[in-house]
């Protein structure tokens, strides 16, 4: 498989009153097309300023960022964000919420219509296109949010904690939908987590972060032997408990220090 | 089906709102009786109190003290004050939101001229603007300017971060941000500024007239009581009563216009 992003010699210098603080040093890595891909590292160790800087809304002190092959500056077209809670407009119709991201972009079109529209169908919220975001389920106001992103079709997806705000069943639940819906339409995701479980059941591989300055510590491969894997599945796999103590005690360790 | 414990507990809430509003009446007409009773009675000096079938009489009488053109006056001027002070607040406040730079230089000025009680400002307004309705409306102007700068600056600046960020991962513009994110968002901020501002403009439009006018509520209350004519400052402050009222309940009803259109929650 082609390799879709790759961070090159990353680092992050914050400028504040009372001086530098190294936020992130000497990230490398690279993302195959299609792969899902987790970051998890102690809280404060610059996951999100990671993803932050990926998706162009932060500047990066160092290093360079490329897109199949092209080296980006700024906010890229291939990217879509979804960030921690749904942060749909509450004055808008479901409908003229997932427009919103053509709408900002001003690429609203006949064909961008179609494409949404059939995206609300397919998975299930065309008949709530008229309502408003709180007459719906916090799983469902995820799913919108996920459609808004993706009607600007990002071929890479970045999800910063996208499903820490909803109870624990809806995101279990959450997590199995929009997997399968990224999946679906065939879009490489970076997921940044502070839940293990969440980052073995959802993606091919591990990156472990050390605590601030954050480094790479290790990555690791999840392989599942299910043929069809989901979230669900992965956590009945007598592996997902290897896997999970495995990165706890890569995570634990670091804070024992 | 109803039950037994809900029925219960509606008659009792509907019982208890009766006797709310009961109380409230009755307390209005003992108020209104005794204090005609007394002034009948000549327990108390109704020239300097006045009382109830008086203030009757100077209302029904309204073309003796021409009245309804002092009325006129008072709506006109605050009307104009709220609108254009209501507007000119919201109008800075974006161009605050807008520069950091602005906003943080204003800061220390804002907060001074925010204390500083407005009254103060009447001579400056009067000499510089002429005495007559332009130095009332920009009296009204100047009490509700800068609470509305504040209160919509502060509300601009405490809309969700995340909405902001949302919008710039689809590369927003900072014009899109203010009028797709920050106005829609503060809908709220605005009708309460509306609603605060109403009562302020009343204020400044009243104490205008009390320095310099020569028609309005303002001036008839002044006029009224350096002739001793209590009847007319008391007629025209219940005429003021009712005006505050009936354009506070105006606001309330474009909120509910505004609220209703866009459900909000």
């Amino acid at each position: 498989m082609e390799k879709i992003l790759e961070v090159k010699n990353m680092s992050k210098i914050y400028q504040t009153p009372k001086g530098e603080i190294k936020a992130l040093e000497n990230i490398n890595f690279k993302i195959k097309a299609g792969e899902f891909v987790s970051i998890i590292g102690p809280s404060g160790c610059g996951k999100s300023t990671l993803l932050s800087i990926i998706s162009g809304l932060e500047e990066k002190t160092e290093g360079e960022i490329f897109i199949q092959g092209k080296k980006v500056e700024g906010i890229s077209k291939e990217i879509g964000y979804m960030l921690q809670k749904d942060c749909l407009l509450e004055w808008r119709t479901i409908w003229s919420n997932v427009m919103l991201g053509l709408e900002l972009k001003g690429i609203k079109s006949k064909e961008s219509n179609e494409y949404v529209k059939n995206l609300l169908q397919k998975y299930n919220l065309y008949e709530f296109k008229d309502k408003y975001p709180q007459e719906l389920s916090g799983g469902m106001r995820q799913r919108v949010a996920l459609i808004r992103t993706l009607a600007i079709k990002p071929k890479i997806l970045l999800l910063d904690e996208a499903f820490s705000a909803l109870d624990y069943q809806t995101r279990i639940m959450v997590t199995n939908d929009i997997y399968n819906i990224l999946r679906k339409e065939n879009i490489t995701a970076l997921i940044v987590t502070h839940d293990i479980s969440e980052a073995i059941s959802m993606s091919d591989r591990v990156i472990v972060l050390t605590k601030r300055p954050g480094t790479i510590k290790d990555i690791h491969t999840m392989e599942f032997e299910e043929e069809e894997r989901n979230p669900i599945s992965c956590r009945e796999s007598p592996k997902f408990s290897k896997y999970f103590n495995t990165l706890w005690k890569e995570l634990g360790v670091d804070e024992n220090k | 089906m109803k039950t037994n414990d809900r029925k219960k507990y509606l008659q009792k809430r509907r019982k208890n709102k009766i006797l709310v509003a009961i109380t409230q009446v009755f307390i209005l007409i003992a108020f209104l009786g005794i204090w005609e009773w007394m002034a009948n009675k000549e327990i108390i000096d109704s020239f300097i109190t006045s009382q109830p079938s008086r203030i009757w009489a100077t209302l029904t009488n309204l073309g003796a003290n021409d009245l309804v053109h002092h009325i006129q006056v008072t709506t006109y001027e605050t009307v104009v004050g709220f609108l254009l002070g209501t507007t000119l607040g919201i109008v800075i406040a974006i161009i605050l939101w807008w520069s950091n730079f602005l906003a943080k230089v204003a800061d220390p000025y804002l907060v001074v001229l925010n204390s500083l009680p407005k009254v103060a400002l009447g001579p400056i307004i009067i000499i510089w603007v002429g005495a007559g309705t332009q130095a009332i409306i920009v009296m009204a102007i100047a009490i509700s300017l800068i609470v509305t700068i504040l209160e919509n600056l502060n509300g601009f600046l405490r809309t969700d971060e995340n909405l902001i960020k949302m919008a710039k991962t689809f590369k927003a513009t900072k014009f899109q941000i203010l009028t797709k994110i920050i106005l829609p968002a503060n809908i709220s901020t605005f009708i309460s500024s509306l609603k605060v501002n109403i009562g302020l403009s009343l204020v400044g439009v009243i104490s205008g007239e009390f320095l310099v006018s020569k028609a309005g509520l303002g001036y008839l209350i002044v006029y009224g009581g350096q002739v001793f004519k209590l009847d007319l400052v008391m007629t025209s402050v219940i005429i003021l009563g009712v005006l505050a009222g009936i354009m506070y309940g105006i606001v309330v009803l474009l909120e509910k216009c505004i609220l209703n259109s866009k459900k909000f929650k």
